[in-house]
């Protein structure tokens, strides 16, 4: 189980040597054979230490993971809704954990409220092959929800207006 | 994308050692050679399959703070609005979709404060409000996408 409250989290310190390794990585592992000695030697950084560093950022969760991030509309997944759910505020832990568990589910929040013109405090990213796809699995997690879903929008995006990522500056 | 091409993407979503030989630690399981990985990995990036390689970093236990905001532009002001919103740095990401709250962007900065000032700044910019849905609780993610 992987859950938390952001607000509460307690903000890790990174310093100087992580701030270096992080900018030194962000874009990417290097595809050679001796990916850490190649960033050890850019940096100058002893390669365990690094090695190390790495480690511990990934155990105090700085790191999520080290690992391949597909493109997933370039995979076939065309259909990528932002499913937006009213549901109790007593439940949402129990529901979001069981929401957020399903296969087709890449990213599932609780966020806040804006009433009257945004009643909907669960957003739950749903992946198909298309859009029919997406409203079938949404319609499935209407199903599980049940008496708790007050009420859901799917919106889709139209156009994408600016996409740079998120990169910390040297 | 053939069977090894899969194989490589399913299997380095689950994550990736940290070692002298990584590549080397990975082909062995999955019965391919150190070199053929390396290869595979810099095509399926080239072609575009897979967006990167390599650790994915959680901004707010950086230090940072991170947000998702809402507008609401009316279709005449959009273009306007959609480019004063970008000018600003701190946005990551923006969307269009398809809702009465038609734009949709990431804020990322090194701090709660800033979050706060880039808002501010947008807001009197625009002239329309920014609905600020910071994220309470992240839930588990099962998803892998299968290749």
């Amino acid at each position: 189980m992987k859950s938390m409250t952001s607000h509460t989290l307690p903000c890790e310190v990174i310093d100087a040597i992580d701030r270096k390794i992080i900018i030194a990585t962000q874009a990417g592992l290097p595809l050679t054979t001796r990916p850490y000695h190649l960033i050890s030697e850019q940096l100058g950084i002893d390669a365990l230490e690094v090695m190390r560093r790495l480690h511990n950022m990934q155990q105090k969760g700085i790191i999520r993971r080290i690992g391949a991030i597909p493109n997933h509309y370039a995979m076939g997944y065309k259909g990528n809704g932002m499913s937006v759910w009213d549901v109790p505020d007593e439940k949402i832990f129990e529901l979001g954990q069981h929401i957020g568990a399903l296969d087709y589910v890449s990213h599932c929040y609780q966020r806040p409220r804006h009433l009257p013109t945004w009643p909907y405090n669960l957003f739950v990213m749903v992946h198909g092959r298309d859009r029919d796809e997406v409203y079938d699995k949404v319609g499935e997690i209407s199903s599980l929800l049940a008496e708790n879903n007050r009420g859901h929008e799917v919106l889709f995006s139209t156009r994408i207006l600016k996409k740079t990522g998120l990169r910390i500056s040297p | 994308m053939d069977i090894l091409d899969r194989t490589i993407i399913n299997t380095l979503q689950e994550g990736f050692p940290i070692c002298e030989r990584p590549y080397a630690e990975v082909a062995r399981q999955l019965g391919t050679s150190e070199q053929t990985l390396i290869n595979r990995l810099q095509k399926l990036l080239d072609e575009g399959l897979l967006s990167r390689f390599g650790p994915m970093y959680h901004a707010e236990r950086m230090g940072g703070a991170l947000t998702l905001a809402a507008m609401r532009i009316p279709e005449k002001e959009f273009d306007t609005v959609s480019e004063l919103v970008n000018s600003h740095p701190e946005v990551a990401h923006n969307y269009k979709r398809d809702h009465a709250l038609n734009m949709w962007f990431v804020l990322a900065t090194d701090s709660q404060e800033r979050i706060d000032e880039v808002i501010a700044a947008i807001e009197m910019q625009t002239g329309h409000r920014v609905y600020n849905m910071p994220r309470q609780h992240e839930f588990y993610i099962g998803l892998r996408f299968r290749a």
